[in-house]
């Protein structure tokens, strides 16, 4: 019952949000909504892990084989309570931004959040087509009405990349759908599939190509720092912070254990692809002046890493992905909250027109200062837990002759995170207080109090990943599990 | 077990708590609160090191297991602290020499604001914590911790002053640099996981007999790059002397007598591994000479107190490693020891010169002071003839085992090494002579604003002094009616080098050479430095050496321009023009499609399909909703 409350309560205040003209009370609601969501995560985290409560099945397309089936596993959980911490840290960050038409806005983040609830806990293939889409779909509005002056343009691209994705997968699970022996769009029904090495190659490329445009993965990623930014900054938390995160889970869930020769045939290709991305990533994160695309960019970087993790198919280098998923996404939405408020107080965010606000702002400085770190990737911040898992896996994986390569050419982007990442801290907070500058002056509490909530995720997850690596390790063994007795 | 074992994470968790309450209250304390807080903490931790050392001296060791950290699979990675004779000697040198330069700090850095005052200590602090994990920690990965932890610590003091452009580079630099090491001290990482199944100390190097020496030699090879970044070894080492940037009791502490020693910790933990590896102890000892050859030429000709001081510990850096190197792994560690208290001491006297010159650090702009800052002069002096050599003091001792190591080894690496330690007489005589000695070059202001330190900055130098000159008792050679104390008590951890046979004739040699050559160096230097006026500037081979070799010049040519173009031209190219014009190519071909559609349906392909898409969706909620 709770995982169907987890997608009903912001599906539902979602489509009542439509209805609220008043900007303070749509705001207030939409809050309100996403603290009970967390509170329910929270919950079905601690208590009511592994228990009947996180599942749910009822009839829902009965003529189609279809089945409105969801159930919460280790990282299900993980990214349910993700998606139920970002939202309300993002509403809380933004508080001071007016949207017009406030009702709509927040309806649609909303509906958002009831898509990606979904997307994390259906267990059913046309259900999770289904979430996949009502995740997106709101993005794509949020994009082009409330976006920056190139929205227009820029959504179409976003919109046309991962609606051909989209249409990929679609095709993958109806192709899935006609195998099954009963034609069903279950989740264990497409486990069972014994399809043979030419089947599963092209089957891997489908969901791949939808995947790798979500997250997404060189080459298929230009759309995403124009999204990133023209997009609010609080449909770019969303978008950045856990949408990325559908196409890492899809790999996961939806892709190597059902086709797990295709996966380890085209492995290469895709590694190859995540570490060049990388490497390329990071280069033109260090030119960029724009510290939006900066920080567009550089996630590309870490996704790619996350990539490799999961193509390393070992027992490290998932749960390196794993506990990343959530860090990721923590850390990144730290990133645009600074960002968002150095472009709101001093009116630009170019790198170059800024400088000195270490004086300014030496909380922010602070703040800013342990989340860039977590970018890249310190000890004793939650990023180096998974970072250093990743890597562990990706070289002690026997899937690819290349594991090597792969480690010592990636690691490379280990020094030119912080090559970027510390010239930005310098250029940005560091020297004499520019005249842009000088405007910032003093935050308000509840970006204070967003900013020191993700600080202390990152410290915590940092000295003590332990729980979250617990958590998420019936996944790990069942994914593996699954990969190694289909095809020993 | 003994109890105190069981206090031992307090070393580092005081520290860290300095560090919070002096960050997380830098408005509200004043700076004598502050400086309470700051010391206390330290003092306290080397109260419990000293316990500790105690105890391991009555031969107790032990690994106390704090949580478990990172568990996955079979790969286990505890919070664990390992407490040996190693690791504890480190203990003291850390909170012991800490100690002393936080007690200093407080008077140097008094002029700064409250705030500030504060921040600086909470650095500080966060810095000895994380130099203390580094030491304590019972497998690499804590140790890696502790590794980037020293290094953003060093980050964040070098751009202490962070409204200075140059600073800030520096610090930049210098984690930039500390990063490429640590990727190849993480590549060893993953590497032993690999191969080994763990990172534990003890079980890594419970296995290292049997395993291929290639595989070895791979693992330490990339350690010792970690080494080099940390140590400021060749090539890493550009970033020490741009390090002067920070305070220079930050320079005492951090970028001379604990943090960049880290890279020889690191080696003398794993020496199984090193042993085990011969390509990889050639490496060390040539790169160690090399190092200490280049950095003491260049210091022959710097004109700036603290750069000539940062050379020469770049270069007494590389003999440690060339004791390393040649597998005398307890010399390398003696003589970080005598290296922390003689290098410490000087730049904290540096730091009282610069005082006392009210900020001025071009040595052709002092001279004469000897008698203007008398305490600050003797110590001073005392520093230097601890780390030229002079027969009996601390440096003396630890530099001639290193020498005689190399002999046995190989004499190439002797004669080098008796030309490094000419070096290092020529460089640190010519700095006390332009300093101390002759006329004052300086302004008339300065002369008259010339005065000594305060206690807090005089009281940590006589300590240091003292330690400087006797600090080679522990380890006197036999020769001269001494006893390898030391080597007796890092035996457990650290195994020494084997003992010489026929060295009595070349303990003399070095002996006599020592007292002839460092008189004729005093002699010259006094001659050619003690003066009134000085020129310093440099033409021909002098102007190589002063300009540091072009070796950041290189960098700049061969990397870091080459890199930029690539961004610029390669990159960028492939990121505007390429991949969107393949995207717009697949996207035309998509409109060209659609113009088949809209023959059917007029509009644009975009709401036409978005369209679509809703209409499924809503399709999908009436029939779940219908059929519930």
């Amino acid at each position: 019952m709770i995982a169907v409350l987890l997608i009903a309560i912001p599906l539902v205040s979602g489509l009542l949000t439509f209805f609220i003209r008043d900007e303070k009370t749509a705001r207030f609601a939409s809050f309100a909504a996403t603290l009970i969501s967390l509170v329910l995560a929270i919950g079905a985290v601690t208590v009511f892990k592994g228990s009947p409560q996180l599942a749910w099945d009822s009839a829902w397309l009965p003529a189609l084989g279809s089945r409105f089936t969801v159930s919460l596993d280790g990282m299900g959980l993980l990214l349910i309570l993700l998606t139920a911490v970002a939202f309300p840290l993002i509403l809380l960050a933004t508080w001071q931004t007016k949207y017009p038409k406030a009702g709509n806005f927040h309806a649609l983040m909303l509906l958002s959040q009831a898509g990606l609830m979904g997307v994390f806990m259906a267990t059913d293939a046309l259900l999770f087509y289904f979430f996949w889409e009502l995740a997106l779909i709101p993005a794509y509005f949020l994009c082009s009405i409330w976006g920056g002056e190139k929205r227009i343009a820029v959504t179409f691209k976003f919109f046309i990349y991962t609606f051909v994705g989209s249409l990929f997968m679609l095709i993958g699970i109806i192709f899935l759908y006609f195998q099954t022996p009963d034609q069903s769009f279950a989740l264990q029904s497409f486990y069972k599939l014994n399809l043979n090495s030419d089947t599963q190659s092209w089957i891997f490329w489908l969901f791949f190509l939808a995947f790798a445009i979500k997250m997404p993965l060189f080459p298929f990623h230009t759309w995403q720092p124009d999204a990133y930014e023209q997009a609010p900054t609080a449909t770019t938390m969303v978008l950045s912070g856990i949408m990325v995160k559908m196409g890492v889970f899809g790999l996961i869930r939806w892709l190597a254990p059902i086709v797990p020769n295709g996966f380890w045939s085209w492995g290469d290709a895709a590694a190859f692809l995540a570490m060049f991305g990388m490497i390329y990533a990071s280069l033109l994160a260090m030119m960029q002046d724009d510290i939006k695309r900066l920080i567009a960019y550089s996630s590309i970087a870490h996704i790619g890493l996350m990539t490799l993790g999961v193509f390393s198919t070992t027992d490290a280098g998932m749960q390196g992905v794993m506990i990343q998923l959530f860090s990721h996404g923590v850390n990144i939405i730290g990133m645009w909250i600074v960002a968002e408020i150095i472009e709101r107080k001093t009116g630009t965010r170019k790198i170059s027109e800024l400088g000195g606000l270490a004086r300014q702002a030496p909380v922010l400085t602070i703040l800013l200062v342990v989340i860039a770190l977590a970018n890249v990737a310190l000890p004793l911040t939650n990023a180096f837990v998974g970072e250093f898992l990743m890597f562990t896996g990706v070289f002690t994986s026997n899937v690819s002759q290349y594991n090597y390569i792969y480690t010592a050419v990636a690691g490379v982007s280990i020094i030119l995170s912080a090559v970027y990442t510390l010239n930005m801290i310098q250029k940005v907070f560091f020297g004499n207080t520019s005249t842009a500058a000088a405007k910032l002056t003093g935050l308000s509490g509840n970006e204070v109090l967003a900013l020191s909530l993700i600080v202390g995720l990152i410290l915590v997850f940092g000295v003590y990943p332990q729980p979250m690596l617990d958590l998420t390790s019936d996944t790990v063994q069942s994914v593996l599990g699954r990969m190694i007795t289909k095809h020993p | 077990m003994s109890t105190i074992f069981q206090w031992a994470w307090l070393v580092p968790v005081l520290p860290l708590a300095g560090f919070l309450i002096n960050g997380l209250f830098r408005n509200q304390l004043s700076k004598t609160l502050t400086s309470i807080v700051g010391c206390g903490v330290i003092l306290a931790a080397f109260v419990i090191s000293l316990l500790l050392f105690n105890e391991v001296r009555g031969g107790q060791t032990a690994t106390v297991q704090l949580f478990n950290f990172i568990s996955v699979g079979k790969l286990s990675i505890p919070f664990a602290f390992q407490i040996d004779s190693l690791s504890s000697l480190f203990l003291l040198i850390i909170t012991g020499i800490g100690f002393l330069i936080h007690v200093y700090s407080t008077s140097y850095m008094h002029e700064e604001t409250d705030a500030h005052f504060a921040r600086y200590f909470a650095y500080l602090n966060l810095f000895v914590f994380s130099m203390l994990l580094l030491v304590l920690g019972a497998n690499f990965v804590i140790m890696f911790i502790g590794w980037e932890g020293v290094g953003l610590c060093s980050y964040l003091l070098i751009g202490y002053w962070f409204k200075n452009n140059d600073y800030t580079n520096a610090a930049k630099k210098a984690f930039i640099m500390n990063r490429i090491g640590d990727l190849g001290f993480l590549l060893a990482v993953f590497w032993m996981i690999n191969q080994f199944g763990t990172v534990t100390y003890s079980e890594v190097f419970a296995k290292v007999e049997g395993v291929p020496v290639m595989i070895l030699t791979g693992i330490t090879l990339l350690l010792f790059v970690g080494a080099t970044g940390k140590s400021a070894q060749i090539p890493l080492y550009t970033w020490l002397p741009d390090a002067m940037a920070g305070p220079t009791p930050v320079s005492a502490l951090i970028h001379a007598a604990t943090m960049v020693t880290a890279g020889v910790y690191m080696i003398a933990r794993s020496h199984v591994m090193f042993s085990a590896a011969p390509i990889t102890m050639n490496v060390i000892a040539v790169i160690g000479i090399a190092t200490a050859l280049l950095a003491g030429t260049i210091a022959l000709y710097q004109n700036d107190i603290k750069k000539v001081l940062a050379y020469s510990t770049v270069s007494q850096l590389g003999l440690m490693f060339l004791a390393l190197g040649v597998g005398a792994f307890t010399t390398g560690v003696f003589h970080v020891m005598t290296h922390a208290f003689f290098k410490a001491l000087l730049f904290l006297g540096a730091g009282s010169v610069i005082h006392a010159m009210g900020g001025e650090q071009d040595i052709t702009k002092m001279g004469g002071l000897a008698k203007k800052i008398p305490v600050t002069y003797f110590t001073f002096l005392l520093g230097v003839l601890a780390i030229i050599g002079v027969p009996g003091f601390s440096g003396f001792v630890s530099k001639d085992e290193i020498l005689m190591a190399a002999y046995h080894h190989n004499k190439i690496y002797f004669w080098l090494g008796i030309l490094a330690a000419i070096l290092t007489a020529v460089y640190m005589l010519r700095l006390l002579a332009l300093t101390f000695f002759g006329g004052f070059r300086g302004t008339h202001d300065q002369e008259h604003h010339l005065h000594e330190s305060p206690k807090a900055m005089t009281i940590p130098l006589i300590v240091l002094a003292i330690l400087s000159v006797v600090g080679g008792l522990v380890q006197f050679p036999h020769l001269f009616g001494g006893h390898p104390y030391l080597n007796e008590f890092l035996a457990p951890a650290v195994k020494a080098a084997p003992e010489a046979e026929a060295s009595a004739t070349v303990e003399y040699m070095l002996l006599g050479g020592t007292v002839i050559g460092l008189v004729l160096i005093f002699v010259l230097a006094r001659k050619n430095f003690a003066v009134k006026e000085f020129d310093g500037t440099y033409a021909g081979l002098r102007k190589v050496l002063a300009d540091k070799w072009y070796v950041d010049e290189l960098y700049e040519t061969i990397i870091l321009k080459p890199l930029r173009w690539f961004n610029k031209n390669v990159v960028a190219f492939l990121e505007k023009e390429v991949i969107d014009w393949l995207v717009n190519g697949v996207g035309k071909m998509v409109q060209l499609g659609s113009r088949q559609l809209r023959l059917v349906q007029s509009g644009q392909v975009g709401s036409y399909v978005l369209l679509m898409v809703v209409s499924i969706l809503v399709f999908f909620v009436i029939q779940f909703v219908f059929k519930k």
